[in-house]
């Protein structure tokens, strides 16, 4: 099996001693889409940021299609297009202006680097404001300059930190259509997010990072089999004065209009639209009250708190 | 990387910069002219006129190229300075960290954007001092290559300060308390034949004296010291700085995390 990215044991101490990695390792593998999920400060930055050479390791190695980042750091980086958190180009260059000069840093021709301008601006919607200063953009805008930017030299794989983060939801889904777009054309991604049904709409494979550690790397699909049970929210008709005691214990009132129920993995659910319907309780719509991905992710975290 | 494309990443890095700087022109090429006009007014005209004749020369033919070469000075090290540091607090010095530049790429971009400005910085200003003055030129060689090479100095010593800066006051400290006395002790304004034997051993401690009084033998014949030894501090400067530049980058200090 071919891997884009291959990371063992990396380890990283900042100078005040603390540590943000204790030995993460990670497989991730060519044409994957890859979720990489943690709280703020568990080290997914971190991960990054070594792989894309922001960051110093302390230990551990990482390799790149095969390419270790300290033995051969030239090929390893021309195949990694890196979309960091925080906005970081020149606000005072014009938008065309930025991504030619990265092209440029990876050794591309200018004539070339325009012409890929042309195409990645044009694909992202950013094409009439070329010539604008990238501070002139709103937030929105500044993020898909910093997605264009990435695949200016055409990676192989891409990481996204965040990349949609205090992005409308128009924007986002079509920022998602995109994304898709670019991983069934052949780039392997890696993303990092807070909105886990970003994750579980986009990623294949998903790694979990929690203190500094991994702690649940799999499929996306096996993860969320080991979710235990879902909470349903379910919006009535008619209000309804007090839950009849004889419905199902996994029902509870919230109001006169709403109810939550909580199933087991292994339940089906008509058994309680059946009890319901005994009653003449009319559902007029149900949802799920968290996001799968959200409630596995709070589950995994609290176990590692706890231990 | 192949060598086309080391080339093309040097030349990238050495557009932007000259596009920064001249973007923004009315603060980078007109402050110095203007200030060295005054220069020349003051203490070529009004008061040069009193002083009498320095060297066997009028005061002012005397001062301009000492003043010619402090503008290419301060030029060369301001523009690496406040552009490396403003890469590093805007954290665009990461589009180039996340490339495969190879570091001496990234000193000989920035240094050379440096030499730029500060030549244009001196050519600026030396056109303007033809108004006071019938410039002579006894040596284009030594101008020339003096000139680019104390601007690679200082440019050097400019991104060294940027690595190392950690706030906007970082970057002028060197600039106010450094490079200023010694470029008005550098022999500027005097010959350090006025000075006692002292003070003569003293000045020759300041490497700028050695820029300056070769860059004025390049223009008027005269020097306070010989073309060799001001070639070998420029030359050990230049090999000095970059070696340490190197080893900043190499480490990552200050610009990686």
């Amino acid at each position: 099996m071919a891997y884009a990215l291959t990371v063992e044991n990396l380890r990283k101490v900042y100078a005040n001693g603390f540590e943000a990695l204790k030995g993460v390792s990670l497989s991730v593998e060519e044409g994957d889409f890859y979720a990489l999920l943690g709280s703020n400060g568990a080290g997914k930055s971190t991960t990054i940021g070594i792989i894309s050479s922001l960051v110093t390791k302390t230990a551990g190695s990482v390799k790149v299609f095969g390419h270790d980042i300290d033995q051969d750091f030239a090929a390893a980086k021309r195949l990694i297009g890196l979309v960091p958190q925080e906005f970081n180009f020149n606000v005072f260059e014009p938008v065309e202006e930025i991504l030619v000069n990265q092209a440029g840093y990876f050794g591309i021709p200018r004539r070339t680097g325009f012409e890929r301008a042309e195409q990645y601006l044009k694909q992202l919607g950013l094409w009439d404001k070329r010539r604008c200063q990238a501070r002139e953009l709103s937030g929105g805008m500044k993020r898909r300059l910093m997605i264009a930017r990435a695949l200016v030299h055409r990676p192989r794989l891409l990481i996204l930190d965040e990349p949609t983060a205090g992005v409308d939801i128009e924007i986002r889904r079509s920022m998602w259509t995109y994304l898709h777009e670019l991983n069934a054309a052949g780039t392997t991604i890696i993303l990092t997010t807070h909105y886990l049904e970003e994750a579980e709409n986009l990623c294949r494979n998903i790694a979990i990072i929690d203190k500094g550690c991994v702690v649940e790397q799999a499929s996306m699909k096996h993860l969320l089999t080991k979710l235990d049970c879902e909470i349903f929210v379910l919006d009535l008709r008619e209000p309804l004065k007090s839950l009849p005691p004889t419905l199902p214990d996994c029902l509870q009132q919230i109001d006169e209009t709403t109810l939550e129920a909580v199933i087991s993995r292994d339940d089906s659910i008509n058994f309680l639209f059946k009890a319901l319907s005994e009653h003449g309780i009319e559902v007029l719509s149900m949802r799920n009250k968290t996001n799968r991905l959200e409630q596995l992710f709070i589950n995994m975290t609290r176990r590692n708190a706890a231990a | 990387m192949t060598l086309k494309e080391q080339y093309i990443a040097f030349e990238t890095i050495l557009i932007k910069e000259i596009l920064r700087f001249a973007r923004i022109w009315v603060q980078t090429i007109v402050p110095p002219v203007i200030t060295m006009s005054l220069y020349f007014v003051i203490f070529g005209n009004l008061i040069g006129s009193q002083i009498g004749d320095m060297d066997g020369f009028r005061y002012i033919d005397y001062i301009v190229p000492g003043l010619i070469m402090m503008a290419v000075i301060n030029n060369s090290y301001a523009n690496v300075v406040s552009s490396f540091y403003g890469c590093k607090f805007h954290h665009h010095i990461e589009e180039m960290l996340v490339s495969p530049l190879p570091n001496y790429l990234i000193i000989l971009g920035f240094v050379t954007g440096g030499i730029a400005r500060g030549l244009s910085v001196g050519l600026a200003v030396t056109l303007v001092s033809m108004l006071f003055t019938d410039l002579q030129v006894t040596n284009l060689a030594v101008v020339i290559t003096i000139v680019v090479l104390t601007s690679a100095v200082f440019a050097l010593a400019g991104l060294i300060n940027g690595v190392y800066a950690k706030s906007f006051d970082d970057i002028s400290i060197v600039p106010t308390f450094v490079l200023t006395p010694l470029t008005y002790l550098g022999g500027v304004f005097y010959t350090i034949s006025m000075l006692p034997d002292f003070w003569q051993g003293v000045s020759r401690l300041n490497p700028i004296l050695y820029m300056v009084n070769a860059f004025r033998y390049g223009f008027l014949g005269v020097s306070d010291i010989g073309l060799g030894p001001s070639y070998a501090i420029i030359g050990i400067f230049i090999v000095g700085l970059y070696g340490y530049a190197m080893y900043l980058l190499n480490t990552g200090y200050g610009i990686r995390r």
